[in-house]
């Protein structure tokens, strides 16, 4: 029940990354742009999220007994929608159509848009809100459905995020797994240059949350955590602390210094795909 | 650069020290206290008529929640918490969690009234209701207490603006009651419309007028609650008993005064508006417990320009300024929305 079943020949989790980072970069090439480097460092998360932690049905988008997954950082959509690919929620064909006018897969996420998209991001700060009223929501129905919410490290600059992470506690919303995304770049720079929130792990503590801090680009770590966010009895809101590299898996652009919105060469593209495969296990 | 002068200097009624009186002579009427009524003296009211209807909707509708931010008895929420204390939840003093969790029971399939104050509903959480309410189409009820000029706290807790924000924002549904009876009726209005909804609540002791002249109300519909053939009053909210005390009194100058009752500022009812507003030799006055900018008095010039019609155009509402705090009667006579106020204004523009 806890977790999905094992297939036989069903691709690794190793192998779900893989493909999530290379829908990401076949459609940062279709833009010529985009938050690339930013989905590269959570391909990882979502590949343990969508294909180990996870319950829902591909060809039945709004199942009510899914889990729910909030996206916060809406501009992470292009990881989101790579992982949705892989996941059979939306179909491979339109990954070509990203960014495009009459697209669903618009470069900011928004619920009215995707399926599987449960909000509309973009906003910073917002998801974890409606992850309350969800947690909430679902327990007043008895549901057993959980709620995941990935944010990111810039995010906790929001007053509003605070507001939720007290109310979260403060209600006992065990359903609730946190994932905050912690790259350290944000839009001017270094996360913990901008606004510093370090001890990050004492002060979700102190706040009443079951943290774990792990390393987001470490699949076996990441699968303990969100499995160790199941299982654990206590009554509190879970939090994993991911800390993760921008451009994971293609090392020219895990060293472009400012990449939170990398601006890619045309022949780049091609050349970010190969060293992904170059650095295939 | 000059010194900033202090707002009460700015004023001609200059505060004395306490215990003196003003300079009419009369005794100097002290700030309205948050929980102030509206209510004339000897007026009829009912009380918590949003909380009791609340409850009565709940009754039959397992999908109502109640929400607030550390204001269920300042907007009444308290009736609906005493009657179903498990549907109640109190979210603390956080405007942007409560709009963002009410979007999340909503895409859980729930119906929740989130109660605050208008500004700190329309002013500090716009974002959250936008992004999380309106844009994504969440059946959320959102009922704000304090609309306008409804307390005496000065500017902090003045919504003069509400009705301007969220008449802009897409998918949003705009209600300005008038009085108990109508609140009563808008509660179950709203609850039939599927989507988001803006309602300025007027909380604890509120007067009933509209029973008195057979009136119901009908979301999207404005009524002409009394016709007349001098001038048409285009009124929402309170001011709608307003301008039907000012009708009385002005037919003492014979002055024959029609009232167009428009509770629902978005979608409005054009068809009506423009109906009343056409019939010829009236002059017509739009009343608003709101600035002057962007409530109903500029969306209905803006449908009357729009529609080639023309007539003779006032408004009576709240000046484009930071509001004075003190006594609610005080200040609804400086600022032009009082019953006498109005009639004033009126005679005025008919030369009478």
């Amino acid at each position: 029940m806890e977790t999905t079943p094992t297939i036989a020949n069903a691709p690794t989790l190793a192998q779900r990354a893989y493909n999530i980072r290379r829908n990401a970069l076949r459609m940062g090439e279709v833009q010529g742009q985009g938050y690339i480097a930013q989905a590269l460092d959570i391909a990882d998360v979502l590949a343990v999220a969508y294909f180990h932690a996870m319950h829902y049905r591909p060809e039945q988008p709004s199942w009510e007994g899914r889990d729910r997954f909030l996206l916060s950082n809406g501009h992470y959509a292009i990881a989101l929608y790579a992982a949705l690919i892989e996941a059979g929620i939306i179909p491979e064909a339109e990954l070509e159509t990203y960014g495009s006018d009459e697209s669903r897969l618009p470069m900011s996420g928004m619920a009215s848009y995707t399926p599987g998209m449960e909000m509309s991001g973009g906003s910073l700060g917002l998801g974890l809100s409606i992850a309350v009223g969800i947690a909430l929501g679902l327990k007043r129905k008895n549901s057993s459905a959980r709620v995941f919410t990935l944010f990111s490290d810039g995010e906790l600059d929001e007053g509003s995020v605070w507001e939720a992470i007290m109310s979260a506690a403060h209600h006992k919303l065990d359903n609730l797994v946190a994932i905050v995304d912690v790259n350290n770049q944000q839009a001017d720079g270094p996360s913990t240059e901008m606004m510093a929130f370090e001890p990050l792990v004492d002060k979700l503590r102190g706040f009443g949350w079951f943290v774990q801090r792990v390393d987001g680009n470490d699949l076996d770590a990441v699968v303990a955590a969100f499995d160790t966010a199941k299982s654990c009895p206590e009554p509190r809101p879970r939090i994993i602390v991911a800390d993760t590299l921008m451009g994971k898996g293609v090392p020219f652009l895990e060293q472009r210094e400012k990449n939170h919105f990398i601006r890619v060469e045309p022949h780049e593209w091609q050349l970010a795909l190969g060293a992904l495969e170059a650095g295939r296990q | 650069m000059a010194a900033r002068a202090w707002r009460a200097r700015s004023r001609e009624a200059v505060m004395k020290p306490s215990g003196s009186a003003a300079p009419t002579g009369k005794p100097r009427l002290t700030t309205s206290a948050m929980i102030a009524s509206i209510a004339a003296e000897g007026q009829r009211t009912r009380p918590a008529p949003f909380g009791h209807a609340l409850v009565e909707l709940a009754r039959n509708r397992a999908d109502v929640v109640g929400m607030t931010a550390d204001l269920g008895k300042y907007t009444d929420l308290h009736i609906f918490a005493k009657a179903f204390p498990d549907r109640y939840y109190q979210m603390g003093m956080a405007e942007q969690l409560l709009f963002g969790a009410a979007s999340g029971f909503a895409a859980e399939g729930f119906m929740p009234f989130a109660t605050t104050y208008a500004v700190f509903a329309s002013r500090r959480a716009y974002d959250f209701i936008h992004q999380t309410i309106a844009e994504e189409d969440r059946n959320v009820k959102i009922v704000c207490a304090l609309p306008g000029l409804t307390s005496g706290y000065g500017p902090s807790h003045q919504a003069a603006e509400d009705l301007a924000l969220f008449r802009a924002m897409p998918n949003m549904t705009v209600i300005d009651p008038c009085d108990a009876h109508e609140i009563e009726q808008v509660v179950p209005a709203i609850a039939a419309h599927q989507g988001p909804v803006y309602v300025r609540l007027l909380r604890g002791q509120v007067p009933v007028v509209l029973d008195e002249y057979g009136y119901n109300f009908e979301l999207g519909k404005a009524s002409l609650i009394r016709d007349g053939r001098d001038v048409l009053i285009i009124s929402t909210g309170f001011m709608t008993m307003r301008a039907l005390e000012a009708a009385k009194a002005l037919t003492g100058d014979r002055v024959d005064a029609a009232v167009l009752h428009v509770p629902t500022i978005k979608p409005l009812d054009s068809e009506t508006i423009l109906r009343e507003a056409g019939k010829p030799g009236r002059l017509v006055v739009v009343t608003e417990n709101h600035t002057v900018i962007g409530g109903l008095g500029e969306a209905t010039a803006a449908l009357l320009m729009r529609s080639g019609v023309h007539p003779v155009f006032r408004q009576i509402a709240l000046p484009d300024e930071f509001l004075a705090a003190g006594a609610l009667p005080t200040l609804h006579d400086r600022y032009g929305i009082s019953t006498a106020e109005v009639s004033r204004q009126i005679k005025q523009w008919l030369g009478r």
